[in-house]
């Protein structure tokens, strides 16, 4: 294989509210079945890369409870595997990752070590498929230094938390600017990097020397002149999971039959743990519609326009509308919830009310479960 | 030299023939239950969360889809560096080549395979039945008594004990007779097939009755033990088993799992069940879908009505579909407005639009009257059914069929459709 990759799973975000007290959002429940590492962690196995690092730093045991067996997306060989590097205190060093760039440098015996040219790195908190192969091939076709992967967004997006780029017409990236005020464009990085491996060291190393830690910042951003820094386009879903909203409307785009179709049904899949539930079942007064189940789900009442994550318990005369229920959730009877996510292990008491007015409200209970 | 206290032998080379169209191309272990699995994920779990990770699963009829599901026994946690799962079909000897004539002559073929773990005791299980056992429990019975072989009894009701085949114990549960479907029983503890043998004891056996014709345990092996005074016991277990071997006898094991508290519950964290799954994503139930009193699947998209129905892993049922009392295996594709009743149509088959399955009055099968009754319509597997035709009760269908099979657009009630060598 050309490649190893590279997945930054360490971050988190105050936008995230209280969902991310629990998890990195690389650990965020995705489309009622995944995680969102999911997504990059089964594009690296699609695409052959066998050998993938996975970057953690902020409250990584949800996150290592899901990778704690390299099976499920088919890593675990003899050749590769799959490697958790969190910051850990050294001889030379005790410091926690100061940035992206600073937590590569600091595991760079593991870029040293390995023989394959390329680096793929991507960020563990992104829904998307993407051949990497493809992207190599244009990589090398272009005799770029550093190739982005980039999407334009709909023209009303708001793109001032991403990197905004700029491409000539020959795709080479001539502005970078990072979360700008006013965006000279809609064309986005998606956090997606094809490096070569020497060329990255090289750069960490540099960086490292003038206490830059900052992979955007510190390296696309200021050796984007210097260069060649090409960017690829991507026209298919890519959503990033960064704030509330996004992560409330990514998980109702399965609702979308084109979304589920693309997701789940055309190849290559994607790979998740397995929990080993048994079917989903749906007792007596359930009225389900426009809705995503998993398995393990029990439901008594009525769901609409909603994703149910794995071992939900729904009570009788439930009202659930427009909302997303994480996994092992109990709802007791007669509860109403609206534009709510139910933060995961939640128990929520009988005939309890919740309903998210102008917002998505955040919804973590925790009652004792067999007490009623 | 690798040494395990009990290796199990799992018996899985049955065709099940009771079963009709379900097992025509598959072993009955192999046959779906439950909506995700298969009927040998049972005894299979049973075995690793008992804490015996070494087991021969023993096929011979039909055994692609059970080599395929059992792999390397991951999904069982039976990939073991010592040990694990083991698939010994028949094979070929310097002389005398012979299938596996019975279900003791299966083992005796595979004394090397047992000999080679050094057991000091074997479980030989059976692949058809759905139950929850701990078999360690068992084991321990068995060292108690200093016992040599334990077979398993269940309680029956008296006036159905006729139908098994009874032990009758004295009060230390030592077996002092048997009785094959006797018309009065002096008891009410039916075997369920299900045996522990001290690995000594077995082995004699085995090689005392081996040139006995179709060497089975019931009627020779457990025969020769107890006429040769082995010490014979009877472990009672008293939980839900169900014999799964007939069609009327598997639709009603699978209607009982949607109860609201099932006696055979699968949403227990303890004594987790085990099955290859290779389908995660959610199911989906469109606005104009409706579920209720069903189990369904992973990945199944609902467009229709359905009601107790147990619905297994990436059905896709279409606008207007109505199922009722039916048991719909993965990978089926429901056409719209089709009416279902009470049917079992097994795997990546295919119903056209407007089908209308289980209609009329009930009247026997031409085929097979013991087999297709219970008023089901059985649909084998990789059977397509066109569309806007109608079926009758205690019907059979396998195959890709087309209108010209269905005179005037309909199977009567007892008729039968197959199309051997017709696959989709």
């Amino acid at each position: 294989m050309k490649a190893i990759g590279i997945i930054l799973a360490g971050g988190n975000s105050k936008r995230m509210k209280e969902l991310s007290r629990k998890r990195a959002i690389s650990a965020m429940p995705i489309g009622g079945a995944y995680r969102c590492i999911d997504f990059a962690l089964s594009n690296m196995s699609n695409s052959h890369i066998q050998t993938v690092a996975v970057l953690t730093q902020y409250n990584s045991r949800s996150l290592n409870e899901h990778l704690s067996s390299s099976k499920w997306w088919n890593f675990g060989r003899k050749q590769g595997g799959l490697y958790l590097f969190t910051p850990t205190v050294t001889a030379e060093n005790s410091d926690w990752y100061r940035g992206t760039a600073d937590a590569i440098y600091q595991n760079l015996d593991f870029l040293k070590r390995r023989h394959e040219p390329y680096v793929v790195i991507t960020s563990g908190d992104c829904v998307y498929k993407l051949d990497f192969n493809k992207l190599l091939d244009y990589h090398i076709e272009k005799k770029a230094d550093i190739t982005v992967v980039c999407k334009d967004m709909m023209p009303n997006t708001d793109v001032g938390r991403y990197g905004v780029v700029r491409m000539n017409e020959d795709a080479r990236i001539v502005e970078f600017e990072e979360k700008p005020l006013l965006a000279q464009s809609n064309t986005i990085s998606t956090g997606i990097y094809v490096i070569r491996r020497r060329l990255l060291i090289e750069l960490l190393e540099k960086s490292a020397e003038e206490s830059r830690y900052d992979l955007v910042n510190d390296i696309l951003i200021r050796y984007r002149n210097v260069k060649k820094i090409y960017g690829y386009k991507m026209t298919t879903y890519w959503s990033n999971v960064a704030d509330i909203d996004d992560y409330f409307r990514t998980n109702m785009d399965f609702l979308r039959p084109e979304v589920r179709d693309y997701f789940f049904r055309q190849e290559p899949r994607v790979y998740s743990k397995v929990d080993d539930l048994p079917p989903a079942k749906f007792n007596v007064g359930s009225d389900v519609s426009n809705s995503l189940v998993a398995s393990g789900c029990i439901v008594n009442g009525k769901v609409q326009n909603s994703v149910l994550f794995k071992q939900a318990f729904v009570g009788k005369n439930c009202v659930i509308k427009n909302s997303i229920i994480l996994n092992d959730v109990y709802i007791g009877d007669n509860c109403y919830i609206e534009n709510c996510i139910v933060e995961s292990r939640g128990t929520l008491k009988p005939n309890t009310y919740y309903c998210g007015e102008d917002e998505i409200k955040i919804v973590s209970e925790k009652n004792d479960r067999y007490l009623f | 030299m690798i040494k395990k206290e009990m290796i199990a032998m799992l018996l899985a080379g049955g065709q099940g023939s009771r079963l009709g169209v379900l097992t025509a191309d598959v072993a009955k272990p192999a046959v779906a239950f439950g909506g995700k699995y298969r009927i040998i994920d049972f005894p299979l779990s049973n075995c690793i969360n008992s804490g015996i990770d070494t087991v021969g699963v023993l096929t011979q009829y039909q055994p692609l889809r059970l080599n395929s599901h059992i792999g390397i026994g991951i999904p069982w946690d039976l990939d073991r560096n010592n040990g694990g799962v083991t698939v010994l079909p028949p094979y070929e000897k310097s002389n005398n080549s012979e299938w596996y004539t019975g279900t003791a002559n299966a083992i005796y073929q595979n004394l090397r395979y047992m000999e080679s773990y050094n057991p000091e005791y074997v479980l030989i299980l059976s692949g058809d039945h759905i139950y929850k056992m701990d078999y360690e429990v068992m084991l321990d019975f068995h060292k108690e008594n200093n016992a040599d072989v334990t077979i398993a009894t269940m309680p029956v009701p008296m006036e159905e004990a006729s139908r098994f085949g009874i032990v009758i114990a004295d009060s230390n549960k030592q077996i002092t007779a048997f009785e094959e479907k006797p018309e009065k029983p002096r008891s009410n503890l039916a075997s369920m097939g299900i045996y522990i043998f001290s690995w000594q004891v077995l082995k004699d056996a085995l090689i005392a009755m081996k040139d006995e014709q179709s060497c089975d345990f019931g009627k020779h092996i457990i025969p020769y033990c107890f006429d040769n005074k082995k010490r014979l016991f009877a472990y009672e277990f008293n939980g839900y088993w169900k014999d799964v071997g007939t069609l009327g006898s598997y639709w009603e094991a699978n209607m009982e799992l949607i109860d609201l508290i099932p006696e055979f519950n699968l949403y227990e964290e303890y004594w987790k069940i085990y099955t290859k799954s290779d389908t995660i994503e959610p199911l989906y139930v469109a606005s104009e879908g409706h579920c209720e009193r069903s189990i369904i699947g992973d990945g199944t998209e609902n467009y229709g009505y359905v009601q107790n129905s147990v619905i297994g892993s990436n059905v896709k049922i279409g606008r207007g579909a109505v199922i009722r009392d039916s048991i719909i295996m993965r990978d089926v594709v429901i056409g719209d407005n089709c009416t279902i009743d009470k049917s079992i149509i097994a795997e990546n088959s295919q119903v056209g639009n407007g089908a209308v399955l289980g209609v009329g009055e009930e009247a026997p099968n031409v085929l097979n009257e013991s087999v297709y009754s219970f008023g089901l319509v059985t649909i084998g597997e990789d059977s397509v059914i066109p569309d806007n035709v109608k079926i009758g009760k205690n019907t059979a269908i396998t195959g890709v069929t087309v209108q010209e099979d269905y005179p005037d657009g309909m199977l009567a009630s007892g008729g039968v459709i197959i199309k051997a060598g017709d696959r989709k």
